[in-house]
């Protein structure tokens, strides 16, 4: 029987090094998959990896990196912090629908009125949806114990199903012919998410995840509730001595991941997406927990995760239509690099040796 | 004798990045033989024992067990080899059973009740009292001492390492130990043992070996040295006796009053109305056995638990419904007596370690803002105050040795200049020439007109210190007693006299 022994000495190189090898590793394994399927994986790999970056169609793909990075770093500069406290909000994705819809109703029920201060208020009215969302499982788990991660998990299925309802229901489009989806906000000035710069792709949802990179990472080292944060999450016991009340912890580290996928979400369905639909929910609020762990909770190295997970997205797409990859890569691949991921990381922390049966 | 060794060791030497914590260290342990390691604190004891369990794999020289040359990969190979070890810090799992825990590091445990079945039996054999039912994250730190050392016995190990094992137990639990060992020593198992209590090692003791600064510098038969001249070979100069002069007791600072608190797990220790009254310039002893309500009073008194409104007054103020940032604030602090996990991050640097308690007293934290420098030049101070055996101020917490951490544990509050300051096994691991600084500074805080409660089961500590004794038995605290010419016995009795031993409750 083989079995996990700790490691007496784990080293910082490892912290960096395990990620670069579970990219590594998601190549090899994702080519060998491609082999086995009757793909050539070089190029295979290479569509993925380089061509949304440097090839042909780079133009275009290039903008669409910073499109998809930006709600992923967004969301995950929040999970992050959670993550550090031992906080674990796995429902973003919840979050992030509810910030769409809350942002999206004060352009629906201000429209066509053309003011300066509308796009503003959205943002507001979608950071407070998901700051709302994001507070029923820490009320929960405050008052009753119930374990957030279960409880915002189920909250995702409900948001969806709020989308689908808002989307059929009362935020139809009364000009839609029918259609199923609100109005399409791109074409509604004051309330839009425009590109900022032409040909860049950056819109306010990129200009906010920066902020978050540069807030999160002065949160977590420069301030004393970012410390407190750390060392709840590493000694609750001495967080506690210090001060920390760990309900006043959940409920901003809920609120605060919540708040930032709620405001992603609103960017989103005023820019990219461009109208509440029952697809709203792409998936950027699970993604942004691998983005989260890639990045090893730090914000510069969140900000590289997701921008390469953007890349995956980006790169899948492209595979599907030059090589008819299936539509699934993306996915594969991006569970595949949070099994590299973990699995290097136990072997960081834990060394296997075969038990001698005695 | 070198033949017929159970254990040797031959050249030793293992470096930490600016620390050589182990240099050339040669010595032989005989079947049936309590061999005591002795040294200050970072001398390197703990060091040595954890290469021969295979925690650490040293940079050179060899080792042998019962003639075998010995290098063990992992802890397993060193336990199949027939090395055991009980260690200074505590390995146990919190959210688990004793049982559970001892089944955790065997090999091949046998089933549940088997197991429970055995430990019952060895902890009666030896005397150390256990329910293997219970979850760690209920016991003391005496208890889960308790539970390390009989996981050893079952292993029926050639060579038992225990690293300071004796610091939380209380005399009584002391002589048991002994007995347990003598036990063990009499079937030829050989004992290697650190501690700072030179009594204790000159009693039990059949050799002796120690270390300074990671080298040993000489080997005695204990028993034929007085505790005196064993801190003069540890230290390499004479100790300082201990100054008591210079203290008035002035006007009341902390008045507890009828505080009672529920146990905060089910099988903690519940407050049964506690009273006391503490003034300006005193250190009142507490003292008690393990398990007997010390965290708890603790907490109660650090504000990580809060009380009934009107039950803790600090000159007058009432801080009973207020949190620890709070209550620092107003002068009141503490320092726990676990400070792997709880006085301090084991992960953090010495530095971010003083933000924990000395953020606003000191200034470190300014609006929300951690100014750095400042938390630096401070851990620097208690540093070179309290002699801290450390690099610097980057240092982890766990890097230190254990008796480091304790001595900038407490350095951190005193440093801080409180109105009242409380401590919980302040000298736990440390050595004696480090313990009687501590002890100074206590008596230096209080002749600096602040009050100190000192909790601990070193009686002698208590006599040493206190002016004034209580005993805590089951969460009733008693009416205090001068310590004036008390004696060792009459301490004895007024913490349950005989039965101190049985307290911790089956
Ligand atoms: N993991 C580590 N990393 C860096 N330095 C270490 C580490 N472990 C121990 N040291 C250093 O090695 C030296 C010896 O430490 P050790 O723990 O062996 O001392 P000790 O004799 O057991 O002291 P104490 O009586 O206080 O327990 C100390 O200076 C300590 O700071
Ligand atoms: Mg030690």
């Amino acid at each position: 029987m083989i079995r996990l022994v700790p490691r007496t000495e784990t080293s910082a190189f490892w912290q960096i090094a395990t990620p670069v090898m579970a990219v590594a590793a998601t190549m090899l394994a994702g080519g060998l998959l491609f082999a086995i399927m009757g793909y050539d994986p070089v190029s295979a790999i290479r569509t993925i990896f380089w061509d949304p970056l440097f090839g042909p169609a780079a133009g275009y793909s290039r903008q669409q990196l910073l499109v998809k990075a930006a709600p992923l770093i967004l969301i995950a500069s929040g999970l992050a912090v959670g993550f550090r406290a031992g906080i674990w909000n796995i429902g973003a994705e919840g979050q992030y629908i509810i910030g769409a819809i809350t942002g999206a109703a004060v352009a629906l029920a201000a429209y066509p009125a053309p003011e300066m201060w509308i796009f503003p208020a959205m943002v507001v009215a979608g950071a407070l949806g998901g700051w709302a969302w994001g507070m029923i499982p820490a009320l929960l788990r405050n008052w009753f114990g119930a374990s957030e991660i279960l409880v915002s998990l189920m909250l995702v299925y409900v948001a969806q199903r709020i989308a689908a309802w808002m989307a059929f229901g009362p935020m139809k489009n009364p000009e839609g012919f029918g259609m199923p989806g609100s109005r399409n906000l791109q074409q509604y000035p004051a309330a839009s998410n425009p590109e900022l710069i032409a040909g860049t792709g950056a819109h306010w949802g990129v200009v906010a995840a920066a902020a978050a990179v540069l807030a999160t990472w002065f949160l977590m080292s420069r301030h004393i509730r970012g410390f407190h944060i750390r060392a709840a999450g590493t000694a609750p016991r001495a967080a506690r001595f210090a001060g920390v009340k760990p309900e006043t912890l959940v409920a901003f580290c809920l609120g605060l991941s919540g708040a930032l996928a709620g405001m992603a979400g609103l960017f989103e369905v005023a820019g990219p997406a461009g109208q509440i639909t029952d697809k709203v929910g792409v998936g950027y609020g699970f993604t942004a927990i691998i983005v989260a762990f890639l990045g090893r909770l730090h914000p510069v190295g969140i900000l590289l995760a997701g921008l390469l997970l953007a890349l995956t997205y980006i790169g899948g797409e492209l595979a599907q239509l030059t090589m008819n990859l299936p539509a699934a890569t993306v996915q594969v691949f991006q569970g595949m690099l949070l099994f590299f991921l973990l699995g290097f990381d136990l072997l960081t922390r834990y060394r296997l040796t075969r038990r001698v049966t005695a | 004798m070198t033949d017929a060794a159970v254990f040797q060791a031959r050249g030793i030497g293992k470096s930490y990045p600016g620390v050589r914590a182990n240099d050339d260290v040669s010595f032989t342990v005989a079947p049936g033989e309590i061999h005591a390691l002795l040294g200050e604190n970072g001398a390197g004891k703990s060091t040595l024992v954890k290469m021969i369990y295979g925690l650490v794999r040293p940079d050179e020289g060899d080792m042998t067990l019962n003639g075998q040359p010995h290098q063990p990969a992992d802890p397993r190979a060193a336990r199949a080899a027939g090395v055991a070890m009980v260690f200074q810090h505590f390995s146990l799992f919190d959210a688990l059973t004793v049982a559970e825990n001892i089944a955790l590091g065997m090999e091949n445990p046998p089933p549940r009740r088997e197991l429970s079945a055995r430990i019952a039996q060895v902890s009666q054999d030896f005397g150390l009292p256990l329910n293997p039912a219970r979850r760690i994250v209920t016991l003391s730190a005496g208890e889960r001492q308790r539970v390390e050392i009989i996981r050893c016995l079952l292993q029926n190990p050639r060579l038992l390492i225990m690293d300071e094992p004796t610091s939380v137990l209380t005399p009584q639990e002391a002589e048991l130990l002994f007995a347990t060992l003598r036990k063990l020593a009499g079937h030829g198992t050989a004992i290697l043992y650190i501690s700072h209590k030179l009594e204790e090692i000159r009693t039990h003791c059949d050799r002796a070996t120690i270390l300074r600064h990671g080298r040993v510098v000489d080997s005695c038969d204990p028993r034929e040295h007085s505790a005196r001249t064993l801190a003069a070979m540890m230290v390499g100069g004479e100790m300082r006796p201990i100054d008591r002069s210079g203290r008035q007791a002035g006007e009341v600072l902390l008045q507890v009053k009828d505080l009672s608190l529920p146990a905060p797990t089910a099988e903690g220790t519940a407050l049964k109305s506690v009273a006391l009254t503490l003034r300006a310039g005193e250190i009142l002893g507490i003292g008690g056995v393990a398990g007997n309500g010390q965290d708890e009073l603790l907490s109660a008194l650090s504000g990580e638990a809060r009380s009934a409104s009107g039950s803790i007054l600090l000159e007058g103020a009432d801080l009973s419904r207020l949190g620890p940032e709070a209550r620092r604030t107003a002068g009141l602090l503490a320092a726990p007596e676990d400070r792997l996990g709880h006085a301090a991050v084991p992960d953090f640097s010495l530095t971010e370690n003083t933000l924990l308690t000395a953020g606003a007293r000191r200034h470190l934290v300014r609006k929300g803002l951690i100014d750095r420098p400042a938390a630096r030049a401070f851990a620097q101070d208690v540093i070179r105050a309290f002699d801290v055996r450390t690099p610097g101020p980057g240092t982890a917490a766990k890097a230190l040795s254990g008796g480091n951490l304790q001595k900038f544990v407490i350095g951190r509050e005193v440093m801080q200049a409180p109105r009242v300051l409380v401590v919980n096994q302040p000298t736990w691991g440390v050595d004696a020439g480090a313990s009687a600084a501590v002890r100074q500074s206590l008596l230096d805080l209080a002749g600096q007109g602040a009050g100190v409660i000192v909790i601990s089961q070193d009686l002698d500590e208590i006599l040493e210190l206190s002016d004034r004794f209580c005993a805590l038995n089951e969460g009733r605290l008693s009416a205090p007693v001068p310590t004036e010419g008390l004696t060792l016995d009459q301490i004895g009795l007024m913490l349950g006299g005989a039965h101190g031993m049985e307290v911790a409750h089956l």
